[in-house]
C-alpha cells in the first residue's frame, strides 16, 4: 500500500504500541504533525520545551515500562533536546527521539534550522538513525524501538528529513528485527550462576546491592525480595534502585554511597560478598574505590557487559538480564537445596543492628523553629501513604526524598541519577501522569531546580494534571552552597538567589493552586489542600532552614567508611 | 601494551565516526587505524592499533562490541598473526639511494633520474621502522604510511 513517510511514522507508532508521545512542532515536521493531526491511535503531549519532552518522555517510560516516544522539530529543536537524550541514556531508560532534519538536498549547507543531530548526539544516545530513503523508514524506526527497549535500555534519535514525510512509497511491515550486529544477552551462564549461588551459601557477611536494572526488568523487584528473604541477607539500593524493596522490608538498610546510611556504608564496607545486581558502581556510590568494600567477593549480575569491571573488579561476572538472571539464582538455589550460614548471619545481623542504632537520618525539628526540609518529606510520606509517584530534580533536596521518603513499590522514585539534571522533575511528572493518571504524583524540587523548567507548569495546566509540586525553598543552590562551606570555606560563589519569584503567585499564573509555607502549621493545611481533589496542579512554596545540609555524607574522594554523620 | 583489534562492522555511513569517537570520548589511544570494505559489500573491516594496560583494553573490546554497527572484535594480540603496512618515500635521487632501498625488499615506483624517485614498501611495522631508520632524512621529500592491517595465522577465519 502507497503511503507517505508521514503516514508510515504514524502506523509505525501504532504497530509498536504507543499511545503517547510528547513533543513540540516546527517547521521540519510539519508534515508529520499533520499526518498526526489526522489519526487518533496515540495521544500527542505538547510541551513547552524540546528538553521536557525527553524527560517527560523518560518519567512516562519508567512509570508505564513502555518505551518514551518524543518528536521535536530540526536545529533548536534537536539541540534542545540533547539533554534529555543525555539523561535518558545514562540513567538506561528506553527513549526514542524523532528529529525532523533540514530536506536531504539542503543537509550540509548551513540551512535554516540545520543542525547535523546524528553528529551531535552520537555519544548522548545508545544509537542514532538519519533516515535517508523513505523506503527505510519502516525498518528504521522498529530498529530504534527495539534498541532502544531491549538489552541495556537508552536513548535512541531518528533524524528525519522533511522531505522523507511527503515521499511515498510501498509500506511494508519489518515483523521481525534480526540484528546480527545486536544481539543483547539475556539469560545468565549457567556454571556462573551455579558458582554464584555456591557463593551466596557460603558468604557469613553477604550483601545485595541492586540499582536501576531492577527497574527495568520489570517484576524483579519481587525475586529480590525472595532472595534477600531467602539467603536472609541486606539490601542496600542505589539512587535509581530505590523502591526495589520495600523501605519497611527488614532487609532493606537504605540507599548506600555519598548520602547513604550508615550501615548500608558500613555494611558495604564490611561485607564478605557482594552481590551487585543492575547496578554500576558509579563513583557517588562507591567512594574511593581503593577502600571499597575491601574485603568481599564480587558478583556483579548486569546486562551491559562494560559495566561489569569497569570500576571494580567482579569476581564472579553474569551478564544478562537481571529478572531472568534472578530467577535463574532462586531456581539453583532450590535445586542445590543448601541453607544460608544462620550461625554467621545472626552476628552479622547483630553488627548491622547495631549501626542502625546511630539512627543516621535523625532530624530534630522544633515546633517553633524554622520547617527542616527532610520534616516536608516525611509529611508527604505519612500523607500519600509512601505510595505516591515521587519526581525529583537534582541537589539537596534530591537526597532528602531519597533517604527519608520510603517507598513501598518499585517505578515509582523518578530522578535524573547518571547526568544529574536539574529540571528534570516536572516535566518527568507530566509524562507520570501520562501512565498513571489517578495516582499521586509528587516533585519534589528546589528554588534553583525548579527554574529550570518551570514552563512545563503550562502542560501540567493544559492536560489538567493533579502535581503536587513541594519546593523546598532555602533560596540557595542548596547542594552548591553545602560543598562551599565544606570544601572552599563558605565562600559561596553564586550560589544564592538575589530574586526570587513569588512562586504562588506564578503558579496561580499558570493556571494551578499556589500555595506558601513558612510555618508548620502553614505545612500541615497546605499538604492537606494539595492532596485533596484539586482541578490540577497545586504548587507549594516551603520556607525550609536555609542552611541545612545533607548528612550523613561521604566526601568525594573519601572511603564509604569515612562518613560523616552530621 | 601495543594491542592489534581487528573489527567487522556494518558497512554503513558514520560508522567511522563513531570508533572513533568513542576512543577520544573515553579518553583511549588510537595509534593507528585502517579500515576498507571486504568481498561482503554490507561489511567492513578494521584493523585497530591502540595501547592501554588490560583493563583498559578489556573496556575497549566491549565498548566496541557495545557499538550497534560493530559485528565482531577480535584482538590478534593475542594469537600468532601477521601485521603488515605500507610506506611510500618521494626522495631526491642522488648517490646510492635508490639501489640501497632496493636491496632492502623496496619497489621504486616513480623515478626520473638525476630528480627524484619513489619507493614502495611493504613490511611489518618494526621493517618500516628499520627502513626509515636507515634513510637519509635530508634526502627525504615526502613520507607516507599506513598503519598495520592484520590477520592470525592458521587456517581459521575471521568472517561474519
Amino acid at each position: 500500500m502507497q503511503m507517505t513517510g508521514a503516514e508510515i511514522f504514524v502506523e509505525c507508532l501504532k504497530r509498536e504500541g504507543v499511545e503517547v508521545i510528547f513533543g513540540y512542532p516546527g517547521g521540519a515536521v510539519l508534515p508529520i504533525y499533520d499526518a498526526i493531526f489526522q489519526q487518533s491511535h496515540f495521544k500527542h503531549i505538547l510541551v513547552r520545551h524540546e528538553q521536557a519532552a525527553l524527560h517527560a518522555a523518560n518519567g512516562y517510560a519508567r512509570v508505564s515500562g513502555k518505551c518514551g516516544v518524543s518528536l521535536v522539530t530540526s536545529g533548536p529543536g534537536a539541540t534542545n533536546a540533547v539533554t534529555g537524550l543525555a539523561d535518558s541514556n545514562a540513567d538506561s531508560i528506553p527513549n526514542v527521539c524523532f528529529t525532523g532534519q533540514v530536506p536531504l538536498a539542503m543537509i550540509g549547507t548551513d540551512a535554516f534550522q540545520e543542525a547535523d543531530i546524528v553528529g551531535i548526539t552520537r555519544s548522548a544516545t545508545k544509537h542514532n538513525f538519519l533516515v535517508k530513503k523513505v523506503e527505510d523508514l519502516a525498518l528504521t524506526i522498529r530498529q530504534a524501538f527495539h534498541i532502544a527497549t531491549t538489552g541495556r535500555p537508552g536513548s535512541v534519535v531518528v533524524d528525519i528529513p522533511k522531505d522523507i514525510g511527503f515521499a511515498t512509497c510501498d509500506f511494508v511491515w519489518p515483523e521481525e528485527v534480526n540484528m546480527r550486529s545486536y544481539q543483547p544477552k539475556t539469560s545468565g551462564h549457567a556454571g556462573q550462576i551455579k558458582k554464584a549461588v555456591r557463593a551466596m551459601l557460603q558468604a557469613k557477611r553477604p550483601m545485595l546491592y541492586s540499582g536501576g536494572g531492577i527497574m527495568n526488568a520489570r517484576g524483579s523487584a519481587a525475586l529480590l525480595k525472595t532472595l534477600a528473604h531467602q539467603l536472609n541477607a541486606p539490601v542496600t539500593n542505589t539512587l535509581m534502585g530505590l523502591g526495589g524493596i520495600p523501605f519497611d522490608d527488614k532487609h532493606f538498610v537504605g540507599m548506600l554511597g555519598m548520602h547513604g546510611t550508615y550501615e548500608a556504608n558500613m555494611a558495604v564496607s564490611h561485607c564478605d560478598l557482594l552481590v551487585s545486581i543492575g547496578a554500576r558502581f558509579d563513583d557517588r556510590v562507591t567512594g574511593r574505590l581503593d577502600a571499597f568494600a575491601p574485603d568481599a567477593k564480587v558478583i556483579h549480575i548486569d546486562v551491559d557487559p562494560t559495566s561489569i569491571s569497569k570500576n571494580v573488579r567482579a569476581d564472579l561476572p553474569i551478564v544478562g538480564d537481571v529478572g531472568i538472571v534472578l530467577q535463574q539464582i532462586l531456581d539453583e538455589l532450590s535445586h542445590q537445596g543448601g541453607v544460608p550460614d544462620m550461625e554467621a548471619l545472626k552476628i552479622w545481623w547483630q553488627q548491622i543492628d547495631e549501626w542502625r542504632e546511630k539512627d543516621c537520618l535523625h532530624v530534630e525539628q522544633s515546633d517553633e523553629g524554622a520547617i527542616k526540609p527532610q520534616t516536608v518529606i516525611r509529611k508527604v510520606h505519612d500523607i500519600t501513604g509512601g505510595n505516591a509517584i515521587v519526581t525529583t530534580d537534582v541537589g539537596q533536596h534530591q537526597m532528602w526524598a531519597a533517604q527519608h521518603y520510603g517507598l513501598k513499590e518499585p517505578h515509582k522514585f523518578l530522578t535524573s541519577g547518571g547526568l544529574g539534571t536539574m529540571g528534570y522533575g516536572l516535566p518527568a511528572a507530566v509524562g507520570a501522569a501520562m501512565a498513571a493518571p489517578d495516582e499521586p504524583i509528587v516533585v519534589f524540587t528546589g528554588d534553583a531546580s525548579i527554574q529550570m523548567c518551570i514552563q512545563e507548569l503550562a502542560t501540567a495546566y493544559q492536560y489538567r494534571q493533579k502535581i503536587v509540586v513541594v519546593l523546598l525553598n532555602n533560596a540557595y543552590m542548596g547542594m552548591v552552597r553545602q560543598w562551599q562551606e565544606m570544601f572552599h570555606e563558605s565562600r559561596f560563589s553564586h550560589s544564592y538567589f538575589d530574586s526570587l519569584p513569588d512562586f504562588a503567585k506564578l503558579a496561580e499564573a499558570y493556571g494551578g493552586v499556589g500555595l506558601r509555607a513558612d510555618t508548620l502549621d502553614e505545612l500541615d493545611k497546605a499538604l492537606k489542600t494539595a492532596f485533596a481533589a484539586q482541578e490540577s496542579f497545586v504548587f507549594i512554596d516551603i520556607a525550609v532552614a536555609k542552611e541545612e545540609n545533607v548528612f550523613p555524607m561521604v566526601p568525594a574522594g573519601a572511603a564509604l567508611n569515612e562518613m560523616v554523620l552530621a | 601494551m601495543r594491542h592489534t583489534i581487528t573489527i567487522l562492522v556494518e558497512n554503513e555511513f558514520g560508522v567511522l565516526t563513531r570508533i572513533a569517537g568513542l576512543f577520544s570520548a573515553r579518553g583511549y589511544n588510537i595509534e593507528t587505524l585502517n579500515v576498507a570494505p571486504t568481498l561482503d559489500e554490507t561489511v567492513s573491516r578494521l584493523t585497530l592499533v591502540t595501547y592501554g594496560d588490560d583493563k583498559i583494553i578489556e573496556q575497549i573490546k566491549k565498548q566496541l562490541n557495545k557499538l550497534i554497527p560493530v559485528i565482531k572484535t577480535e584482538d590478534i594480540s593475542h594469537m600468532v598473526h601477521l601485521e603488515r603496512g605500507m610506506l611510500m618515500l618521494k626522495m631526491i635521487d642522488a648517490g646510492e639511494r635508490r639501489q640501497a632501498l632496493q636491496d632492502a625488499g623496496a619497489h621504486i615506483i616513480d623515478h626520473d633520474e638525476g630528480n627524484y624517485f619513489i619507493a614502495e614498501f611493504t613490511g611489518a611495522p618494526e621493517a618500516i621502522d628499520a627502513i626509515l631508520e636507515q634513510t637519509d632524512a635530508e634526502y627525504i621529500i615526502e613520507m607516507t604510511r599506513t598503519g598495520p592491517v592484520g590477520m592470525r595465522r592458521g587456517s581459521k577465519g575471521f568472517v561474519v
